[in-house]
């Protein structure tokens, strides 16, 4: 492709001249990258991109490098701490009528554990991969929206510290992870626990929302010259769709949260049957947005899946359309399959049939990317190393969580083993075979990009031993005694049941796959800090975040490159061809035209600002005080309006003016 | 990696109206998932609606005409609002200025009216299902109409400083006028839920 391809005349010159007319300011033309010598344009992008120093500069930074760092640390620890919960009711299930918790810290226990995963752990850390890669993926310097993705970042922090405060008060939710009404109502759930959960949800999913807001602006806008829809990576694929079910999805369980809030707090009726209002209604809130959080996780871990196989396989990936199709597929049917959660509530038939075949439908695409996977190996020369190890763990572990999926679709069966531990071993196996799985593996390929060494061959596949055998010792007996009755959630179990030894056997896998973590916890810092250089593309991995240095200077790349093929990096074996003439003294990047990613604009991006943090302090505590007196609105609006003033109000920097 | 020049991006624009401009499809995401938060009330209504054969819960009707006034005042903004956006997108400082003070104004008048229409909706939120219905849906337009003027003002606050005279400054002040034309929308079906659909059982 030439550069005349990509600035046709049909798409510039006459936008040129209307921008050019009107009462602006004309533009202080700066130094621009082109024929700039390599060490010149290093130092200027450097000085002109960088988090300023300090700990306010710290703060400031809208660098989608440093938030996403942030976000995956962050992630991580909630993922231990939603672990320990885990490990406590292992403990305590691993006999019968065991002492270590009584029933009311154990509703605390699995409450934390699923809010935590959930909403602390699984949604945050795939966008957070999303906002370290997207951007490097197509070819930009930042993600849009560089402050609102700092705020999510703020707002998430809270959001967490907020239930975990509160658990350690002894006031953490205690209502399940999806708060069912009446429980959650105000007529059986006294005090503040049911009022953590509501606003804890709220805080996550404003930042969620934000994130994806930012990601389908970054991948629609802000792609590199030449990266038409049909070159997008199918990593940056799998995180837009998510991004639009997160868009479709995550407004559902606002309103369900601020539903129950008002009916808790101002003596609203919208779930209470007995003035004319319906318990049932929250379920449906609640899981028209519950079912597409399943997919919220587990697209992006396709996506990862897909990043990964190509490059151990030594090709493109096969039937690239087709996975991208399925991935759409499945984004849209993900919002028809909310109600088999609710088969136990008695449903018309017509609607249970309509349910099971939907749900039985979106196998189809599912089972469409697993072929296309299945057929890059076939015809690659696959390279087998720790990443690979857990895609097939993914492979093994999904196809089990997806075939008891389908035997779940079918109502008479969910109605027999309805809320017992078979479909706690089904959602697990689903959960963390078909996203934690492959989060692992992404760990290992991208952890070089990102601190610029190499995890333990040795002790990834150790890793990846320990957790398989653990993972599989601890739920795949669940099934069985799922099956032979034993309900979810309940502190404990007499003797007589005879479910004492089969319980004892998943505990001690559970610990087996929490060591698994430990030893995984010791590779990252172990690599962090002792690993092997890794180069810029340890893997020789065909896309462009691997076309910068590890990890990547802050302006990601010194010159955006122009894309000619899927794998830009395999295309272009000899130099990457680039653009010039962006200007180096201030914070530009490059606006494409979202199909053809023609270049558009030259696009000033945020500089760093302490405004975000501000915002995010004066929403968290207007959302934390108002689970206590509905005038939060009211006195939170003033603060809130204030600081949003700030981040928005010109500081006179360039990238305000021009 | 070896690098070859192969484009030059150095004449194009620093900025663009409309879906060129990355603000442009911010605001629209956020069209996207506030539609849906409005989408999901109006459904959880109708869903009660449906369940309940008498609804309206026996509660008296309520009165339509301050709601009806803020629709008008809506409706008839839809223009200058126009007006507003072509001028952004040529440019042009003088009648921009105009156009915010116009909106601004235009933003406030359906505030105050909404005031009055509160008390005319006839039934208080902790009532029965109904009234709390209608006062989130009539609550959650509100919100929107408060954040909306708010950024309508400051930004003509702006336009009225030096920071004015940027093509950033007319982008926002289209994104602006973008938005509100969202806020309208959204109001029409809400208005009918609120006023006409109990009038209908």
């Amino acid at each position: 492709m030439s550069s005349a391809d990509l600035t046709s005349e049909r798409d510039l010159t006459p936008e040129r001249e209307t921008s050019a007319k009107g009462d602006i300011a004309p533009e202080r033309d700066g130094p621009r990258d082109t024929g700039m010598d390599d060490a010149s344009l290093h130092r200027w992008l450097a000085r002109t991109w960088r988090t300023p120093p300090g700990i306010i500069g710290a703060l400031s930074s809208v660098d989608h490098k440093v938030i996403a760092r942030r976000y995956l640390i962050t992630a991580f620890l909630f993922l231990c701490l939603g672990g320990l919960n885990a490990v406590v009711m292992r403990v305590q299930l691993s006999g019968p009528r065991r002492g270590l918790v009584g029933p009311d810290l154990y509703n605390q226990l699995f409450t934390m554990h699923g809010v935590t995963m959930m909403f602390l752990f699984a949604v945050p850390i795939v966008q957070a991969t999303g906002i370290y890669l997207v951007p490097l993926m197509v070819g930009t310097r930042n993600i849009a929206f560089p402050r609102l993705n700092a705020f999510s970042y703020w707002i998430y922090v809270s959001g967490g510290l907020f239930a975990w405060v509160s658990f350690a008060l002894a006031m953490a939710p205690d209502v399940g992870w999806f708060a069912y009404v009446p429980l959650s109502g105000p007529e059986y759930g006294p005090g503040k626990r049911a009022d953590v959960w509501a606003q804890m949800i709220t805080y996550t999913e404003v930042s969620s929302l934000a994130v994806a807001v930012a990601t389908i602006v970054t991948v629609f806008k802000q792609r590199a010259p030449g990266m038409s829809l049909d070159k997008i990576p199918l990593y940056v694929w799998a995180l837009l769709v998510t991004s639009f079910v997160v868009v479709f999805a995550m407004p559902a369980v606002m309103i369900t949260s601020t539903f129950l809030i008002l009916d808790r707090l101002v003596g609203t009726h919208i779930f209470n049957p007995a003035e004319g209002g319906d318990a049932l209604l929250f379920q449906h809130l609640f899981w028209f947005f519950g079912h597409p959080e399943v997919y919220i996780i587990f697209l992006p871990a396709t996506g990862m899946v897909s990043a990964i196989i190509p490059a151990f396989a030594r090709r493109p990936a096969f039937g690239h359309l087709g996975l991208v199709l399925s991935l759409i597929a499945v984004g849209f049917l993900s919002f028809g399959l909310w109600v088999h959660h609710m088969f136990a509530i008695g449903l018309p038939k017509l609607g249970a049939s309509f349910f099971t075949a939907s749900s039985m439908l979106i196998a189809i695409p599912n089972g469409v990317q697993i072929f296309c996977w299945l057929a890059t190996l076939w015809d690659g020369r696959p390279v087998i190393r720790t990443p690979v190890l857990f895609v097939f763990g993914f492979f093994f572990t999904f196809v089990i969580g997806g075939l008891t999926g389908v035997m779940l679709a079918s109502v008479p069966l969910d109605l027999q083993v309805h809320d017992t531990y078979f479909v706690v071993a089904h959602f697990h196996y689903v959960l963390i075979g078909g996203s934690v799985f492959p989060l692992l593996a992404a760990a290992y390929f991208w952890f070089p990009k990102i601190t610029g060494r190499m995890m333990s061959e040795r002790l990834g596949r150790w890793h990846f031993w320990l957790a398989m055998i653990g993972f599989n010792a601890a739920f795949f007996p669940m099934h069985i005694v799922g099956l032979w009755g034993m309900p979810r959630r309940v502190y404990t179990y007499p003797a007589e049941l005879g479910w004492g030894n089969i319980n004892l056997f998943i505990s001690a896998g559970a610990v087996l796959f929490f060591l698994s973590f430990v030893l995984f916890a010791f590779n990252l810092v172990h690599g962090a800090l002792r690993g092997a250089p890794a180069g810029d593309n340890p893997w020789d991995a065909g896309t462009l975040e691997w076309a910068t240095s590890s990890p990547p200077p802050s302006y990601n790349f010194a010159r955006i490159p122009v894309v000619t093929n899927v794998e830009p990096l395999w295309a272009e074996r000899g130099a990457l061809p680039v653009a010039t003439g962006l200007r180096v003294d201030v914070r530009e990047l490059l606006v494409s035209t979202v199909a053809e990613a023609y270049p558009d604009i030259r696009e000033k991006s945020a500089t760093p600002s302490i405004w975000p943090l501000f915002a995010a302090i004066a929403v968290g505590a207007t959302f934390l005080y108002s689970i206590f007196t509905p005038w939060a609105i009211v006195w939170g609006a003033a603060p809130i309006a204030v600081t949003l003033v700030g981040w928005f109000w010109p500081k006179g920097d360039p990238e305000d003016e021009e | 990696m070896n690098q070859s020049p192969a484009l030059d991006l150095a004449g194009l624009p620093t900025f663009g109206h409309g879906p060129r401009s990355p603000t442009w499809w911010g605001t629209l995401g956020f069209m996207a998932l506030e539609g849906m938060g409005f989408a999901l009330a109006a459904g959880a209504y109708l869903y009660l609606v449906t369940l309940w054969p008498n609804w309206r819960l026996s509660a008296p009707v309520p009165n339509h005409w301050p709601g009806t006034i803020v629709t008008l005042l809506l409706v008839v903004s839809l223009v200058p609002n126009h007006l507003l956006n072509r001028y952004a997108k040529q440019c042009a400082m003088g009648p921009v200025r105009i156009g915010m003070v116009v909106m601004s104004l235009l933003g406030l008048a359906p505030l105050v009216v909404r005031w009055f229409e509160f008390p005319a909706l006839n039934i208080y939120w902790d009532t029965n299902a109904y009234g709390s219905m209608l006062w989130v849906l009539l609550g959650l337009h509100t919100t929107h109409l408060i954040t909306d003027v708010g950024d309508t003002i400051v930004l003509t606050v702006l336009m009225f400083t030096h920071h004015g005279y940027s093509g950033r400054r007319f982008g926002d002040v289209g994104d602006n006028a973008f938005y509100w034309d969202f806020v309208v929308l959204t109001w029409i079906p809400i208005y009918l839920l609120i006023y006409w659909l109990p009038r209908l059982g």
